[in-house]
């Protein structure tokens, strides 16, 4: 597999690394602190193209790639977990099944102002009963005229507080199947933030990407107009596991990005911290932690960066899925983000469990890569599913 | 009308300096980088074109990977670029270079609303000369060290920094700029930007595109034409770190230091 990065990519990378390092590390510790979600981040990223790097001009966004979009949350996420999240929840989980399965007055209304950032986006699936068990959906959707009219609620939806737009799954048909058991079958709908009956509710108090907003999302007799539905009705579960397939390189490029973060930043600390008289950096047992944690991160990398590129082809027109790559990806840099922060922060000492370094901050950090969009144990499950099949 | 942006590609000097053994930067051997206020210079021609249309053109002249700084300023918003590459003009010190540049601007064309925006000085030879002496050799009348723009038709009021406070000048275009850090911030290169930078014209000029221009002499170009020879170029060693005297006898504490060291 060819990993060499094109002229523009290296651009790309460049000017995320210059952005990442005057925009966003300065605001991380402030984020974490104060559960701050960095408006004015977002606002100067859809300026840059950063809110759609991968949708085509046509549809409002900046004509890039898929590699070029995982090196954005990858470079963000280096300094800063919660910007990442920010970007890939709003790309892969919103922008991202309105651009595949939209009608193209759906992509007219919503892609051009989310791919500007004038318009964040988020994505709900996930309820109180239904988790890793996505398909115990309660939110339902009834046919009322011109409306559909849904009640339910969901939780821990990233992005809730501050986003406009909303990709929301709910029930829509009670069948029975081929055996004649009663299934439910799910749609995909577009909600607004100003829909009547719909409201954001609490905000989670979480360990880590702390200024990520984290809410419930409320639908009390929620009314929109039928064109609101995404996709095929029936089919919204396949539209969810298709957007997660997606979202998982998003967060897979968090993990990496976060792993890589605290990498570098051990990397500089072991060169100034003195013991025994020299440099921490002198010892064979830092020496050799740093190698271990170089080559995982490494081998990471090629996992997301090949994911990325798989999604790409499928982006271009081909027939293929990339789901096994995306899980595979999201497993080994989750697992590496977790792995790798931990280890840091033992470099760092003492210090190092301190809010004054970063460290500890990227160790909480890496923990949610391991849970959201489908936790360890769901990669697996795709993955021994793809290998049994 | 049209904003031309002259622009260098400098030695990165935050990495690692390296000399040649004739004295010369090592310059293929250092990363390089936009020189900063030339940044700034770009950003106020990019300003001009968000509230005008204006075209913006960067100009530079250096060797052929320049190429790249050139696309990165392209993808920071200008719509043109113009290499100015050529073995004649290597080695050139500032008469030299401002004669080249000068006689590239002239080829771009300088209309009756154009403005020519320089930065105030590269990092590498820190003359603070080519701007100027483009603007000369143009005949276009100058403001140096500009902090500030307002542009009401073809007259631009322009604060001119000065050491110890600043001016108030009216010019009238076309005219020259030399732009400095606190006339604004520059903007990011755009994700659409960088993939259409390839896209975008880029013109070179050689020798023989420009040596029909009076300005151009073979014997005033180059190395061998320039006058200023480089005779040696160095690190400055570190400076020790020094003493801060306090105290209401600090006259009588520094005579006693230099009495020690028998310099008085």
């Amino acid at each position: 597999m060819d990993f060499t990065l094109s002229k523009q990519q290296q651009m790309v990378q460049k000017m995320y690394r210059e952005f990442a390092e005057n925009e966003v590390k300065p605001l991380a510790k402030k984020v974490d602190a104060e559960e701050y979600f960095p408006k004015e981040t977002v606002e100067k990223m859809g300026k840059l193209g950063m809110m759609g790097i991968y949708f085509p001009t046509e549809v409002g966004g900046a004509g890039g790639d898929v590699l070029s979009y995982v090196m954005a949350v990858e470079e963000l996420s280096k300094v800063c977990g919660t910007t990442g999240v920010i970007v890939s929840a709003h790309t892969s989980l919103c922008a991202a099944p309105i651009y595949e399965n939209g009608t193209p007055e759906q992509k007219a209304k919503y892609l051009p102002k989310l791919c500007s950032g004038e318009w964040l986006g988020a994505f709900g699936l996930t309820e109180p009963g239904a988790g890793t068990d996505a398909q115990g959906q309660q939110t339902i959707a009834k046919e009322d005229g011109d409306y559909w009219v849904l009640n339910g609620s969901k939780i821990f939806i990233t992005n809730a507080g501050f986003a406009d737009v909303f990709i929301v799954i709910a029930v829509t048909d009670n069948v029975l199947d081929k055996r004649g058991r009663p299934t439910k079958l799910c749609s995909a709908f577009i909600v607004e933030r100003t829909d009547p009956g719909f409201s954001v509710g609490k905000a989670e108090d979480k360990m880590g990407i702390r200024g990520s907003s984290t809410c419930e999302l409320i639908f009390e007799d929620c009314r929109i107009p039928k064109d609101r539905m995404l996709g095929v009705r029936g089919k919204g579960f396949q539209l969810a596991m298709a957007t997660l397939d997606g979202g998982r390189i998003g967060i897979a490029s968090q993990a990496l990005g976060i792993a890589e973060g605290a990498l570098e930043e051990t990397v500089a600390y072991v060169k100034e911290r003195k013991q025994f008289g020299r440099a921490i950096a002198a010892f064979q047992n830092t020496q050799f932690e740093l190698a271990e944690m170089k080559a995982r991160v490494e081998a990471a990398k090629y996992l997301v960066y090949a994911a990325a590129l798989k999604k790409q082809q499928a982006m271009d027109g081909a027939k293929v899925r990339y789901s096994v790559e995306a899980a595979q990806a999201k497993l080994i840099a989750a697992r590496t983000a977790s792995d790798v922060t931990r280890r840091c922060l033992q470099l760092f000492g003492g210090y190092g469990y301190t809010r004054d370094y970063p460290i500890e901050r990227m160790m909480r950090d890496a923990k949610i890569t391991e849970i959201y969009e489908g936790t360890s144990e769901v990669q697996m499950m795709v993955i021994s599913g793809a290998l049994l099949k | 009308m049209k904003a031309i942006v002259c622009v260098k590609q400098v030695p990165d000097t935050s990495g690692k300096v390296s000399v040649k053994p004739d004295g010369t930067l090592d310059r293929a051997s250092m990363a390089t980088i936009t020189n900063p206020d030339d940044l700034n210079a770009l950003e106020a021609a990019l300003k001009l074109k968000d509230a005008t249309g204006c075209e913006v053109v960067v100009v530079t002249m250096g060797p052929p990977p320049a190429e790249g700084m050139l696309r990165e300023l392209l993808a920071r918003g200008a719509d043109k670029a113009v290499l100015v590459s050529g073995r004649e003009f290597g080695g050139s010190d500032t008469f030299a270079t401002s004669q080249i540049l000068a006689a590239a601007v002239n080829k771009i064309g300088v209309g009756p609303e154009d403005v020519v925006f320089c930065g105030r000085q590269a990092i590498d030879g820190d003359t603070a000369q080519v701007g100027p002496q483009i603007a000369e050799k143009l005949h276009l009348p100058q403001v140096t060290y500009v902090a500030d723009i307002q542009k009401d038709g073809n007259t631009l009021t322009v604060k001119r920094m000065l050491e110890d406070g600043y001016m108030m000048v009216k010019v009238q275009t076309p005219c020259l700029l030399t732009c400095i850090k606190e006339l604004n911030d520059p903007r990011y290169m755009s994700v659409n930007g960088i993939f259409t930078c390839y896209d975008k014209p880029m013109e070179v000029f050689d020798y023989n595109a420009l040596k029909d221009d009076p300005l151009i002499e073979v014997d005033t170009i180059g190395l061998k034409g320039s006058p200023t020879n480089v005779f040696k170029s160095f690190t400055p060693p570190q400076k020790g770190a020094g003493t801060m005297l306090q105290g209401d006898d600090v006259a009588a504490q520094l005579a006693g230091i230099l009495a020690k060291k028998h310099l008085i």
